[in-house]
């Protein structure tokens, strides 16, 4: 994070509101220390996170005294681009993807950090802790830069900026243990408690909002359930858990048999979706 | 807020230090790599259930397993390469026994993709590497051992694969292993163990193999549980390279990054490099109050007891074992890049947070990977491994990468693509470096053109051959003479009888006359002289190597810019139609490149005006720039 606060002219902490960024704001405000980061959080709002979502990143804002900056595509916002009539993926490519790379360059950032991590998914093995992007926003895994030691090679052309991973070869286990020894506050859609879902695709969806159309015949019923990653809410799976603390999900991931993003309804729109997603400036 | 900065360092610590192992896995293209790899998640029980079921899936469609789960599948990342069937990039992967955690660097065995070996090496403590038993030691085995003994890796395990297609055979197995340890001893890997296995099947992969009951020792995975790697930092010399400078008030000036080896204690004398000023630390800041200690891999801040000047880039070192200073190196270089590397031509260096200006002043010689035989070579292609020589624009600070990698391994970065090019790992430092210092002259530049009532400059013509570059230095100087001023022109074609007459025409060659004219130009200039230089220079990269080399605002770019077609349609001197005839090899425009300049100070359109009026030209813009 220092290297990439010395080694470029406007970077950015692109803020989440989930367990890795908070992971990452905690972090960050520990390499600067005494002095605050030298970046502010940016916020890719989609408009369709839950609302505790929206409570929680307020308070970080407060919390940390960092500078927030949350961008809307209004372009979208205009088309009434939804999750539910426009279909996932081009509510995805719309309110994330070509929403990122406005806010990127209204901004003019040349660094953006994030929390993604290699074993999330397939194609975000071979990712660089620094990522080049061409002018267009675009990765190419074929041409990326070779990583020896801890030398990143942050130089840039006119118009290029990189993607900054400090969470690479961090685990789902690894984030959820530091958060317990640093009593990192997260979402409360972590923990285990009674929701409103309604059952699709083999997952459950939360009714957060009176946005949620139900279909026919669907009806919100109340389970206990929590969230390992957390979206937009009419994207992102619950699963049924009794983990209503940290120290009860990391007890739960040492025994889970399934991968963290089962829930993310957006990585099994195809095959090879997600490599495709970011090639094209998805994070 | 609790915690600080040491803390991050600590975590990271344990996870990567102290149960977690770094280790790389090579092999040649269809040695099994990924299926060995797919096994290990798979028998590791690290493969979740929707994974294993899109594996499922995934193997009917694209498998090479018939029916039964493809598990190189559940490696071979990236849509493209499945589609090829090969890994093509490093992908890292991480599971986790009850023993130790693992992040497993996956390194391609495709021979073009050996740059991306040397990068998973540069960050692994132990190797694995596949064999064939069908093929036993192939070229490529030969090489990836030998990059990595160059990046320091001194524990492998030789898996000898696919054991289950030579019968189990005990004497294939131990032909192999005799092979690999005459090679491997040549390069100094003395840990090496060696098991049999089979991928497909699992035998001796996480379980020990009823098949082969001749073999007695571990399995793969208990070699790699019990693998000992601590070789330990913590007890070298204290090196911290500067990452960020704290300061958030006037009275706080704190020196943040991550301890590269050793360990530090308020109280500990340090020196900053390549200063070489002394101080003491006085604290170890953290958030949850101060450390009494840090050691190697932790991320600290420290403060120092005095006031000296320390910015990003410096080292801050243990004074009684303080790391060596030189400009000029001896060191080994891998080229990662499609682009060949040329002698003199200037390159960025990084090394620990620092980034200097470098040139590769000599290749000694080639390593031949395969045999370790040397070899001449005047410039280096993708994945050469090479003994070179290489002077820097500055002094830095530096210890032998055998001794600390983070304070003696670099990389390379190219001036415009700014790609990663090269990655070096250096020997020693060269003494002439450090025992020459540039004698102080006692009449300086401004006197010698105050003199000639004249301010100095180096008007530099590129174009290509026949685009009027002679022509127009001749006019000008014409002009600048009879306007009482003291000028020189130097004629690439003229020097070529002289300064540069051991040159030829390739890329290399090119790089060096450019060099040897720039650094005569310069001396020019500071004789005083207004510089005329005419030479085709056909490179971005050393005409900016020259700029640079000039003052600011003394070196005049000048595109003597005409269309081939016109150049060549003029070929004053007969050479474009041997060009085309071949008879005149590397020839600039014909089968050699010419970069155009991007923003040069003037364009002079020789097509379309006269000699006369483009010298005009020239004068009138350096009554402007000059006369200001």
């Amino acid at each position: 994070m220092r290297e990439a606060a010395a080694g470029f002219s406007k970077p950015v902490l692109l803020y989440s509101i989930g367990k890795d960024s908070s992971v990452l704001v905690r972090l960050a405000r520990k390499a600067f220390h005494p002095a605050p980061p030298p970046f502010p959080l940016l916020h890719v709002d989609t408009t369709w996170k839950f609302p505790e979502m929206y409570a929680f990143r307020e308070r970080t804002a407060r919390e940390t005294g960092m500078e927030l900056i949350v961008h809307v595509n209004q372009e979208g916002l205009a088309r009434r681009i939804d999750p539910f009539s426009s279909g996932s993926a081009l509510h995805t490519d719309v309110m994330k993807t070509q929403a990122l790379k406005q806010a990127l360059d209204k901004h003019g950032f040349d660094a953006a950090l994030a929390g993604a991590r290699r074993d999330e998914e397939m194609s975000r093995a071979k990712e660089r802790v620094f990522s080049l992007r061409s002018r267009s926003h675009r990765w190419d895994p074929r041409n990326q830069r070779p990583e020896l030691w801890r030398l990143y090679n942050t130089h840039l052309r006119e118009g290029e900026s990189m993607r900054v991973f400090p969470l690479s070869n961090w685990t789902e286990l690894d984030v959820w243990r530091y958060i317990e020894r640093e009593d990192i506050p997260v979402v409360p859609l972590y923990f285990a408690a009674l929701r409103p879902v309604v059952r699709r695709s083999g997952t459950w969806i939360m009714v957060a909002d009176e946005r949620m159309k139900l279909a026919p015949g669907e009806a919100p019923e109340m389970r206990r359930v929590r969230f390992r990653t957390l979206g937009c809410y009419p994207l992102s799976g619950a699963i049924e858990s009794g983990a209503d603390s940290v120290p009860a999900i990391v007890r739960e991931m040492l025994s889970a048999t399934h991968s963290e993003r089962q829930g993310r309804v957006i990585d099994h729109d195809g095959e090879g979706s997600m490599e495709r997603k970011k090639q094209e400036g998805y994070f | 807020m609790p915690a600080g900065p040491p803390a991050a360092g600590r975590e990271i610590r344990a996870r990567e230090d102290r149960d977690t192992l770094r280790f790389l896995t090579c092999g040649s293209v269809d040695d099994g790599k990924s299926t060995l790899i797919g096994r290990l998640l798979y028998e590791s029980r690290l493969v979740f259930q929707d994974e294993l079921a899109r594996l499922e899936a995934d193997s009917k469609r694209h498998g090479t397993q018939g029916d039964d789960l493809d598990l190189a599948l559940l490696v071979d990342g990236l849509q493209a390469e499945r589609e090829q069937g090969i890994t093509i990039d490093v992908a890292y992967r991480m599971f986790s026994t009850g023993r130790r955690a693992f992040i497993v660097a996956d390194a391609p065995g495709h021979e073009q993709y050996t740059r991306n070996m040397a990068t998973g090496a540069s960050n692994a403590d132990l190797a694995v590497v596949l064999i064939d038993a069908r093929k036993g030691v192939l070229p490529q085995t030969c090489r990836h051992t030998t990059i990595l003994a160059l990046l320091g890796i001194r524990h492998v395990i030789v898996a000898v694969n696919k054991m289950d297609l030579v019968d189990w055979s005990r004497e294939v197995y131990n032909g192999i292993v005799a092979a690999y340890g005459d090679f491997a001893r040549r390069l100094d890997v003395t840990d090496v163990a060696c098991i049999p296995v089979s991928a497909l099947t699992g035998d001796n992969v996480t379980e020990p193999s009823a098949a082969m009951d001749w073999y007695d020792g571990p399995t793969l995975l208990q070699a790699l549980e019990e693998a000992d790697v601590s070789a330990d930092r913590e007890d070298a010399p204290f090196r911290l390279p500067v990452q960020w400078v704290n300061r958030p008030s006037a009275g706080f000036r704190g020196f943040a990054g991550t301890i590269a080896s050793g360990s530090v204690r308020p109280g500990d004398a340090v020196v900053a490099c390549p200063s070489n000023v002394p101080s003491t630390v006085r604290r170890i800041v953290g958030p949850d109050g101060d450390l009494d200690r840090a050691g190697a891999g932790q991320a600290v801040t420290l403060t120092l007891a005095d006031e000296i000047d320390v910015s990003r880039g410096d080292i801050l070192a243990s004074a009684a074992e303080a790391p060596g200073l030189s400009d000029q190196f001896a060191c080994h270089i891998v080229w990662m890049h499609e682009n060949p590397l040329l002698p003199e031509r200037p390159y960025r260096l990084k090394i620990g947070t620092r980034v200097v200006g470098a040139q590769v002043t000599a290749i000694k010689h080639k390593l031949n990977v395969h045999d370790l035989e040397h070899a001449a070579a005047r410039t280096l292609e993708l994945n050469d491994v090479a003994y070179c020589n290489i002077g820097l624009d500055r002094h830095i600070a530096f210890d032998p990468y055998k001794e600390c990698r983070e304070t003696g391994g670099f990389i390379l970065i190219d001036r415009y693509s700014h790609d990663t090019v090269g990655a070096g790992m250096i020997e020693f430092g060269l003494w002439r470096g450090s025992n020459l210092t540039p004698h102080p002259l006692a009449i300086d530049k401004p006197a010698r053109a105050a003199q000639k009532n004249q301010k100095a400059c180096v008007l530099w013509l590129t174009g290509l051959s026949g685009a009027g570059k002679s022509a127009t230095a001749n006019a000008v100087e014409r002009r600048l003479h009879a306007m009482g001023r003291h000028s020189y022109t130097l004629d690439g074609d003229n020097l070529r009888h002289g300064l540069t007459r051991d040159l030829g025409f390739t890329a290399a060659d090119r790089v060096e006359n450019v060099r040897r004219i720039a650094e005569v130009a310069r001396l020019f200039a500071d004789a005083g002289l207004m510089v005329l230089v005419s030479v085709i220079s056909p490179f971005r990269d050393e005409r900016r190597m020259a700029r640079e080399m000039m003052e600011e605002g003394e070196f005049i770019e000048i595109f003597v810019d005409c269309p081939i077609e016109v150049c060549e349609q003029r070929d004053p001197k007969g050479l474009y139609r041997k060009a085309r005839a071949g008879r005149i090899r590397n020839f600039t425009g014909v089968d050699s490149a010419y970069e155009p300049p991007e923003k040069p100070e003037i364009v002079l359109k020789t097509a379309e005006k006269s000699v006369d009026e483009v010298a005009d030209q020239v004068i009138d813009y350096l009554a402007r720039a000059l006369d200001s």
